[in-house]
């Protein structure tokens, strides 16, 4: 879709990446691009625009409208400048009396077939069509009425065969076949940018039409996944935001970053006074590089959905209602409990979780309350149960905590190495990136329990799926390893160069015994030698190879196990530092990898500095004024078991549903309701809100200034675009509740607090509001060695010196199956859906999944007498849940699977509390069920809504 | 102290030196010591001396071995 407020200029086609440069003449001025650019493109280098329709710089040229035709000296015809090259020297003419009776004729075709309608069009100024009959000067249609596509009846009343009703089936946008010009862009956009080929040209000639799949799909029951390329891509108002139907066209847009995922999308919120109309993909985002999916897109209206609580609130016990009050009653009530418990509890029986969902600076300011103004170590972040042990083990190996690649280096990639992640449905616009390289003939191999659809989906095979034992990722990875150095596969050079050459011959091994083989774990695994041996060999010597991994590594007792498991291998294979390599974790949350950054870890500062290290406390004390403690403080599950203990009483809980989102739900419910006093901060009540004392209304990314930092390192701007419903931006409500705890905190700007950070963390020195307006987004470390901050990492060295092999044994988790438990439960995300789904459950999403459902095997259903569709009863050693049953192949027998979507559905119920041994991450990925058929909800179910409608009963305003 | 806390602290402590335990004895040692010096919480190594100061039943040898090294916590001065 075009452009119309910040002049994103469209060049009609990608560019060329040769190196050689070749000098051209078009219109008589000189100009030199790289081999293999378009002449559109040349053109539009020099500022001339040659009419076009069926091109777009997000898609190869197609050459279909036939618009954008240009005259070359000593050529014969009229070639399309959008594929035809630039040559040397050649001489090219856009504009001249043939060139313009052309592209009159070929426009006066088109609208000869398009209903004249633009007033009240949706696309009305925002329509390509209008602009090109407008640019070649159309004035009359001389073709007299006939067989058409646009009109409902012919003049004597009779049905249009041709015509086509609107299909409005996808909430999100929709399709108007009469205004079709059939360019091809939302088929090729679906193809080339998301790579889900839903869309398809069905016909030929007059008869072409754009369809959803099979002429009797819609946009909803087709493959469609709702990402908003075909939406981006359409020049007229065929494919439209129903936002825009509704409400008009935007006048104004801001950039900002996307609260989903760690993919962290760049995004124009387009706005009509402070009205959100839509949000488009931006071109230039370095993450996302135009794309989009349905959440970023289209899944922003949770942020004004009635649920949204507005007012602060306070309650004496849990089991009162809720009492609205003013903003300052909220914080003397809050900090008189706080100071309460402190007095009498000590300064350790409190503490702070920061949230991955808020912004860099609210993070840093919520440790720095618990550090500063609390003074105790007693924070942490959900991250501790997704990714923490991604921090621990590539610390231990590379020196870094964090990925070690951008985005952009998939394009360079040979062989992908997935594991445990399943990136169409948690990650999916680098998913579509990934699937763009497959295409291009990259190999990927799938470790996963699981059938993900990138084993196998349109146009893309996975060479390699080991389909292993949920829990044996360590013996995997270490099988892998096993190969690799026993056939003689490792990268000796780059060993003995880049990592210690003694810890390597110990690992060597280590690994070489036969019983690390594949054929002596197969049994153990459940993955077939042959295969497993085949992948080793590929990832060893198939070219760059790079390791993408998520959350099926690291919640596992062994989860940092495998994650150095992971690291050896890309050490071993010399695949570190260099674009299409590396090791990638993707992470779940928008500011995963900030929160960790930030100092949200109970024993680190802000730069992953351990409290314990004098002078790093040194810095931080002379700037805040306050001693430190120089011990680590607790994590969540140790802040949970205290609570029980009774030694801790009070949490300022910021965007996050440790209820929710926790193993073991009960455990999780019995240590709040220990607390004395539980904050919690965010846009709903959630359901940790449920054992909540005080709750402070936050503020969606739409309403605060900040930044976000995606998986790749990346610091994305996120800006306001609108003022805070509640009042407040986030940081300045815990500014508020630090300043009634006593500090004396004066941020007026998130950039204060950037420059507060910048000044404290040596990879974040070189950053600040100033230097990301400058370059757009900057991945750390950014300082003085590296002011544009650093894309790939360890390219000279590790960051630790060596890289450092570290021996992995395989320990089994004592999740074990048996008679009472047979079967393995896994979980997962899918791509409708957000974590517990606070935000995308109250978007129009509902449509794709309105409930969490159990993936179960046939024969383990017709073991059980389990009907698809049919309610089932899932129990673990913890606890049970119902919820209904989809019988697939896509897990094997033996394993379960589901999503943990839905509060009613509560998968956490059926979750141990087993951790990761580093880092107490929780092993989410394996637990033991039994499934049989039931009625309905369990009796937990039904008392655990019953509690929560009564906890969220909130006093009627007198 | 609940006697199931103290469980959970001795299948943690375990869990940790069962990574530690295909190292070399000393480095084993000294990577338990560093790590529940490193991230567990006073309290918490209040409570695991409470067990180990009873006879470290139910700890693994080489949890044992490393508790000479892990700091015992001062006591807490609010």
């Amino acid at each position: 879709m075009k452009d119309f407020i910040i002049p994103d200029r469209d060049f009609g086609t990608p560019a060329a990446k040769s190196k050689a440069m070749v000098t051209l003449t078009i219109d008589g001025f000189d100009v030199t691009v790289p081999e293999g650019t378009s002449i559109m493109r040349a053109a539009a280098e020099l500022g001339i625009s040659v009419p076009k329709l069926c091109a777009t710089d997000s898609l190869d040229a197609f050459g279909s409208c036939r618009l954008c035709l240009v005259e070359i000296e000593g050529r014969n015809g009229t070639p399309a400048s959008c594929t035809t090259p630039v040559a040397p020297g050649i001489k090219v003419h856009t504009q001249n009396a043939k060139l313009k009776q052309l592209r009159r004729g070929v426009m006066e075709l088109y609208i000869s077939d398009h209903p004249l309608d633009c007033l009240t069009c949706a696309a009305n100024g925002d329509c390509e069509l209008q602009d090109m009959a407008g640019a070649v000067g159309l004035r009359d249609v001389r073709y007299e009425k006939g067989e058409n596509h646009f009109e409902v009846r012919n003049t004597s009343g009779e049905k249009n065969p041709n015509w086509l009703p609107k299909d409005e089936s996808n909430p999100y946008f929709a399709y108007d076949p009469a205004k079709c010009i059939v360019c091809s862009r939302c088929v090729r956009a679906c193809e080339e940018i998301q790579g889900t080929f839903a869309l398809t040209i069905e016909g030929r000639g007059f008869d072409s039409r754009v369809s959803f799949g099979a002429k009797t799909d819609t946009a909803l029951t087709s493959d469609c996944v709702s990402c908003g390329a075909c939406v981006q891509a359409c020049p007229t108002g065929t494919l439209q935001e129903k936002s825009v139907i509704d409400i008009g066209t935007p006048d104004r847009s801001v950039i900002t970053t996307c609260a989903y995922c760690g993919v962290g999308c760049s995004f124009k919120a387009e706005m009509r006074g402070d009205e959100l109309v839509r949000m488009t993909p931006y071109k230039h985002g370095k993450a996302n590089r135009g794309h989009s999916c349905v959440k970023g897109r289209f899944a922003y209206g949770y942020a004004s959905h009635k649920d949204r609580i507005l007012s602060p609130m306070i309650r004496d016990s849990i089991n009162d209602p809720w009492k609205e009050v003013s903003w300052p009653e909220a914080m003397e009530f809050a900090s008189n409990r706080m100071k309460g418990i402190i007095a009498k509890h000590g300064r350790q029986s409190v503490g702070v979780i920061t949230s991955s969902r808020c912004t860099n600076e609210e993070a840093y300011l919520v440790q720095k309350l618990t550090r500063a103004v609390f003074q105790n170590n007693n924070t942490d972040t959900c991250a501790r149960v997704c990714h923490s042990p991604t921090g621990y083990g590539l610390g231990q190996t590379f020196g870094t905590s964090a990925g070690t690649q951008d985005f952009d280096s998939v394009e360079q990639t040979d062989v992908v190495i997935l594991i445990g992640a399943n990136p169409t449905d948690g990650h999916p616009v680098f998913a579509s990136r990934l699937k763009k390289r497959l295409r291009q003939g990259a190999k990927l191999i799938v470790i996963d329990p699981r059938r993900i659809d990138l084993v196998d989906t349109a146009h893309i095979k996975a060479a390699h799926h080991l389909p292993l034992t949920p829990g044996t990722n360590v013996a995997v990875v270490t099988a892998i390893a096993h190969v690799i150095v026993t056939e003689g596969l490792f990268d000796e050079a780059f060993i003995r160069d880049r990592c210690d050459w003694d810890e390597f011959q110990d690992y060597a091994e280590f690994v070489s015994d036969p019983r690390h083989s594949p054929e002596a774990t197969q049994f153990l695994t459940g993955v077939k030698a042959d295969e497993l041996r085949a992948a080793a060999r590929l990832y060893a010597k198939g070219g760059n190879g790079a390791i993408y991994y998520g959350l099926g590594v690291t919640e596992h007792s062994q989860g940092s196990t495998t994650v150095i498991g992971i690291a050896n291998l890309a050490m071993l294979t010399g695949n570190i530092g260099r674009p299409g390599v590396g090791v990638n974790p993707l992470r779940g949350q928008n500011n995963v990898q900030g929160s960790c950054d930030m100092g949200s870890f109970p024993h680190e500062l802000p730069g992953y500095r351990h409290v314990k290290n004098d002078q790093v406390r040194e810095v931080f004390e002379s700037l805040w004024g306050v001693k430190i403690d120089n011990e680590p403080g607790l994590r969540i599950p140790n802040m949970l078991d205290a609570a029980v203990e009774g030694t801790f009483k009070g949490l300022y809980c910021q965007g996050e549903d440790i209820l929710q989102s926790d193993p073991d739900t009960k455990h999780v419910a019995a240590g709040l309701a220990a607390m004395d006093c539980v904050i919690v901060h965010d846009l709903f009540l959630n359901e940790t809100a449920n054992y909540a004392h005080v709750f402070f209304p936050g503020s969606s990314f739409l309403e605060k200034d900040g930044t976000f930092t995606n998986a790749e390192r990346r610091i994305n701007r996120v800006r306001k675009v609108m003022a805070p419903r509640q009042g407040y931006a986030d940081w300045e409500v815990t500014q508020l509740f630090a300043q009634a705890m006593g500090a004396d905190w004066h941020y007026t700007h998130p950039s204060q607090i950037m420059d507060e950070i910048a000044m404290l963390t040596p990879s974040f020195a070189g950053v600040s509001y100033e230097r990301l307006e400058e370059l757009g987004s900057v991945q750390w470390p950014c300082n003085e060695k590296a002011p544009e901050g650093t894309p790939l990492m360890h390219i000279d060295g590790f960051v630790r010196g060596k890289g450092k092999f570290i021996v992995t044994e395989y320990v089994a988790t004592d999740e074990k199956t048996g008679p009472r438990f047979p079967l393995l439960l896994t979980t997962g995300r899918i791509l409708s859906q957000y974590n517990v789904g606070a935000q995308t459950r109250r978007t129009e999403n509902v449509v794709w999944h309105a409930e969490d459902v159990l993936e179960i095997h046939p024969h383990d259903a017709e073991l059980r007498g389990v009907r698809d569709g049919q309610f089932v009863k899932l129990s673990s050693r913890s606890g049970e849940t119902s919820l209904r049953a989809k019988i697939t192949d896509r897990v094997s027998p033996g394993v379960v699977y589901t999503t943990f979507h839905h509060p009613t559905t509560q998968a956490n119920v059926i979750t141990t509390d087993f951790s990761d041994w580093a880092t107490n991450c929780p092993e989410y990925k394996v637990t033991a069920v039994q499934v049989s058929p039931s009625n309905g909800p369990t009796e937990w179910q039904e008392e655990y809504a019953a509690q929560a409608e009564a906890s969220r009963r909130i006093l009627a305003a007198e | 102290m609940s006697a199931d806390a103290h469980e959970k602290l001795i299948y943690m402590a375990n869990q940790i030196s069962k990574f530690f335990e295909s190292k070399p004895e000393a480095e084993g040692v000294a990577g338990i010591a560093a790590h529940i010096n490193d991230f567990w919480e006073p309290r918490m190594r209040r409570h695991f001396f409470e067990v180990v100061d009873a006879g470290g039943a139910g700890l693994r040898p080489l949890v044992l071995a490393a508790s000479a090294k892990i700091k015992r916590p001062v006591p807490e001065t609010a």
